[in-house]
């Protein structure tokens, strides 16, 4: 039987040598036959020379995670195939250099040698570049996917239409060498009649939904500014270094990009930009996050709006640089000495990250306070087709700032301005620095901002700082607490955070057929929904949480707020992200086994 | 009409200790505004932690008292956010020198028009006079068990060396010469440093008023560059061989402690600012705090394009 725009191609090689390029134009030249993609990158922390491989899932309905099985491995060197083919299916596909001596079984796969070298040396030949052999080797790349699309007999014009739209500016002058490679490639393919021992088929299909394919670091900064933020900090760190550099590739859009020399100065300068009225934002990883505790503070009890953007990875210190995980939670909770009020989100998926970038500088002009951007490793390196973003529904607020005549009628009034008036909701009127007089200080402060150690002023002024938190509990929209899939009255309920939403969510139909269960997406993680989610998990019979850590920080968070117990926990800390089977195993072994962690393994 | 040094305190009760050079300083900010007349709506003063730090408090203009060392990233984030803003940091030497030196450095590269007023006093004084990155090897204030046993660091070297375009010396106990020296250090368009010798009476009992004020060789130990005809302006920021002599002129001009101790400007030289390569970068005078991003709650940032370039383009035949 035929799979048709249904599975799971992978591609893998050395870093540098165009894996990701390669992913790209696969993946694009599926979408553009109204087909869902989902990609996952993976790297190692090198430049040159290292494993990398980037599995691309298509369908014809919307997908948002990968599968640990591969349909089609296509690779151009031997570390990939001994790596990978483990993986692969009965009657899958592997594409790999015929130059190479390997052993595989022809029983099980349907193999595909490719005469790479002859295809490149046939291109340089025609276009005349013979000395440029070991450079045109990069062609590897645009072979190993022409060889991809024949066999998936798609016709050579879809290809050629993405090579069209890669290979642009700079680079247009290799536009004609590629497509004379990629057509020789299919002759190969189809003289061999390769295509025809093909199980899978790729297919166009009508698809008139408006869609982007985008990963989460690109959708984080587009939401960035659309959202009105004018000002970026960042430290160079992986993977969150992407988004920053698309906001300075991007200068037309005027968001003042700023490489610190640290993560400190990074934040400072951040804090500083928003007390002239700028909506500005930092965006790091774990060891960033880290340097920043003590500024998060400094914002917390002066009350300045700053989102700090934070794309978790494998830690604690250094840990797994490229890789990923869910550590950072507990930590972002409390980052910093001492309390103060701060808001805590986290987005599921990469359309998420577009609204919630939006949504998170408005809150933090509402509130005035720090609102840290949960991101993941997951999120930030996977594309993904994702439903065209709606601007129609979004809204600027940027909460009580004063207009120059609000404040001379206010001192009129009142005299002087305080920045920190005692107000009952815990917010104070905010004028910018350039409008008047205030002051800010670290130490705790009066209601003008002088410093003041007083003891009943202490007892006060922390109290007004804190009461926010109840303000935000009590006027935020429920869908930026937390959202709800699957039956309404479910037996099982599972639990879970950022990025684990999409391989729960891609197994969440299967799973009721066996089960009845949903699953419950926190998205507000500070303040915690307490009230609103505890009618949820009480009456489920049980609850699983799914996480990437090692203790399931969610499920202790939950257990904190709720006093409710999350009875299961599926957990991984590994560095690779859920496949969807393992999500699936894994909830049926929560039902069915008497034992309260499910520890996670798959990936490479 | 034209504000006085009056208008410029607040009600907020200093607690220096009584002889603090910090006072010094204070006035000396305070006659340098009122001399300059600056729009006070569009003066803001940010300082780092210490005594020095709580300097703006002192001062009716908006004031940011930051972290730790923190001043220079604080306050080039206010600079970048609105250049029309006059940024001025009050920062202690080890503040600025120890804790904040990453920044301090770093902030030369970018020649972002700011003030930087630097209170040295040698010792750490909030915490109780322990050694600061200024304070020589060997050196027992009355506040250390044992002697220093770092060697200082030299600001004025770090500064010319990292790219600061305007570095100066002065002296809190001398308001006139400070003032005088502030004031050129604002109108400078580029990044200033000015480091004020500062005695701190409590804790550092070697570099007093009399220490600074001794007649040695029948002159003062501290004595003024500029009545000795050294000029350490370049005139012309294109002639390489002028920026040569200018910046050895400098290095060693500021190697001179001990018996003499030169206060005034050591260089200065006008570079484009930040701004301006941010201008260039931008094609536009970039002011993001003038931005409207809104118009009735909606964005009024058009992001089609962004949108377009990550479109899916569907190619079905027929």
């Amino acid at each position: 039987m035929k799979r048709i725009n249904n599975f799971t191609w992978l591609i893998g090689g050395p870093q540098g040598s165009g894996v990701d390029s390669s992913a790209n134009t696969f993946a694009k030249t599926c979408a553009s036959i109204g087909l869902y993609i989902f990609g996952k990158r993976e790297y190692h922390s090198n430049i040159k020379g290292a494993h990398s491989y980037y599995p691309i899932t298509v369908s014809e309905k919307p997908i948002r995670s990968h599968t640990d099985s591969i349909d089609i491995l296509a690779t151009f060197e031997k570390e990939t195939l001994t790596l990978h083919k483990e993986n692969v299916v009965e009657n899958g596909i592997i594409i790999f250099d015929k130059d190479y001596d390997v052993d595989l079984n022809h029983n099980k796969y349907t193999l595909v040698p490719l005469p790479f070298n002859d295809i490149i040396k046939e291109a340089a030949v025609k276009f005349q570049r013979e000395k440029d052999y070991s450079k045109l080797q990069i062609m590897r790349n645009v072979i190993t996917v022409a060889a991809s699309l024949a066999i998936l007999n798609l016709d050579a014009e879809y290809l050629i239409k993405t090579l069209e739209s890669v290979f642009t500016g700079r680079r247009s002058k290799l536009l004609e060498i590629n497509i004379f490679a990629a057509n020789l490639t299919y002759e190969y393919i189809k003289s061999n009649s390769f295509n025809q021992k093909s199980i899978y088929e790729l297919k166009p299909i009508e698809n008139h939904e408006s869609l982007v394919l985008t990963s989460g670091t690109t959708a984080t900064a587009i939401g960035k500014i659309a959202g009105g933020c004018k000002f970026q900090t960042y430290y160079p760190i992986t993977p969150a270094s992407d988004e920053s550099e698309y906001l300075e590739a991007h200068p037309e859009y005027g968001v003042v990009v700023v490489q610190t020399e640290d993560e400190i100065a990074a934040i400072c300068m951040a804090i500083g930009a928003s007390l002239a009225g700028v909506r500005a934002s930092t965006s790091t990883s774990g060891p960033g996050f880290s340097l920043m505790a003590e500024a998060q503070g400094w914002a917390g009890i002066n009350e300045v709006p700053v989102v700090i953007f934070n794309y978790q990875r494998g830690g604690p210190s250094t840990g797994l640089p490229t890789r990923h995980e869910q550590g950072d939670l507990e930590f972002a909770l409390h980052a910093g000495h001492s309390e103060f009020p701060r808001i805590v989100l986290s987005p599921g998926d990469i359309e998420e990250s577009f609204y919630l970038a939006i949504e998170s500088f408005n809150l933090a002009e509402k509130y005035q306070l720090p609102v840290v951007f949960l991101s993941d490793k997951a999120i930030a390196n996977s594309i993904q087709t994702v439903k065209s973003f709606n601007l129609s529904n979004i809204q600027i607020e940027r909460g009580k700032m004063l207009s120059d005549k609000d404040l001379s009628i206010l001192l009129e009034k009142e005299g002087k301005y305080k920045r920190f008036k005692i107000t009952e909701d815990g917010i104070s009127p905010r004028i910018i620095l350039g409008q008047g007089t205030f002051w800010n200080t670290g130490d705790e402060h009066d209601e003008f901002g002088h410093i003041c150690e007083e003891s009943n002023n202490r007892t006060i002024m922390f109290d007004k700082r804190m009461r926010k938190m109840n303000t935000i509990i009590k006027e935020l929209d429920i869908s930026l607490k937390y959202r709800m899939y699957g039956p309404e009255n479910a037996d099982y309920t599972l639990i879970g955070w950022g990025s684990v939403k999409g391989p729960i969510l891609d197994t969440l139909e299967e799973l009721n057929k066996y089960y009845k269960i949903n699953f419950l997406q926190i998205i507000l993680l500070k303040p915690f929904p307490s009230e609103e989610i505890l009618p949820i998990i009480k009456n489920s019979k049980m609850l699983i949480g799914i996480e990437m850590n090692y203790s399931g920080q969610l499920c202790n968070l939950i257990r904190k707020e709720t006093g409710i117990k999350v009875n299961k926990r599926i957990l991984k800390w590994n560095g690779r992200s859920f496949s969807r089977e393992e999500i699936f195993k894994g909830v049926i072994d929560a039902i069915n086994l008497d034992q309260e962690n499910i520890v996670c393994k798959s990936g490479i | 009409m034209a504000y006085k040094i009056s208008d410029l305190k607040t009600d907020y009760q200093s607690d220096w200790c009584p002889g603090c050079g910090d006072f010094g300083i204070l006035n000396a900010i305070m006659s340098a505004l009122v001399d300059l007349q600056l729009d006070l709506n569009k003066v803001v003063l940010v300082s780092g932690i210490g005594c020095s730090g709580k300097t703006p408090h002192y001062i009716n203009t908006a004031g940011i008292h930051t972290l730790h060392g923190r001043d220079i990233p604080f306050a080039s984030g206010i600079k970048l956010a609105n250049p029309e803003l006059t940024v001025i940091v009050t920062g202690g030497d080890g503040n600025t020198y120890g804790i904040g030196a990453g920044h301090f450095l770093n902030a030369g590269r970018r020649n972002i028009d700011i003030t930087c007023l630097v209170f040295n006093n040698g010792v750490y004084g909030l915490t109780k006079g322990q050694a600061s990155p200024t304070l020589k090897l060997g050196m027992k204030t009355k506040s250390l068990p044992l002697p220093n046993i770092n060697e200082a660091i030299n600001p004025l070297v770090v500064a010319i060396s990292c790219g600061y375009t305007f570095v100066a010396r002065s002296y809190a106990y001398d308001v006139k010469h400070l003032k005088e020296i502030i004031k050129q250090a604002i109108l400078h368009k580029g990044l200033s440093l000015v480091d004020i010798l500062q005695p701190c009476p409590s804790y550092n009992d070697i570099h007093t008023k009399e220490y600074f004020e001794q007649v040695v060789n029948n002159s003062k130990r501290i004595y003024k560059l500029e009545e000795t005809g050294y000029d350490g302006e370049i005139k012309d920021p294109n002639n390489p061989e002028e920026i040569q002599q200018k910046l050895l002129q400098a290095i060693t001009k500021s190697q001179e402690w001990g018996e003499k101790i030169p206060i005034g400007v050591f260089y200065k030289i006008n570079l484009p600012t930040l701004t301006d390569r941010l201008k260039e970068r931008y094609k536009n005078d970039i002011n993001p705090s003038k931005d409207n991003i809104e118009q009735n709650g909606k964005p009024t940032t058009d992001i089609s394009k962004l949108i377009e370039e990550i479109e899916v383009k569907r190619y079905i035949r027929g």
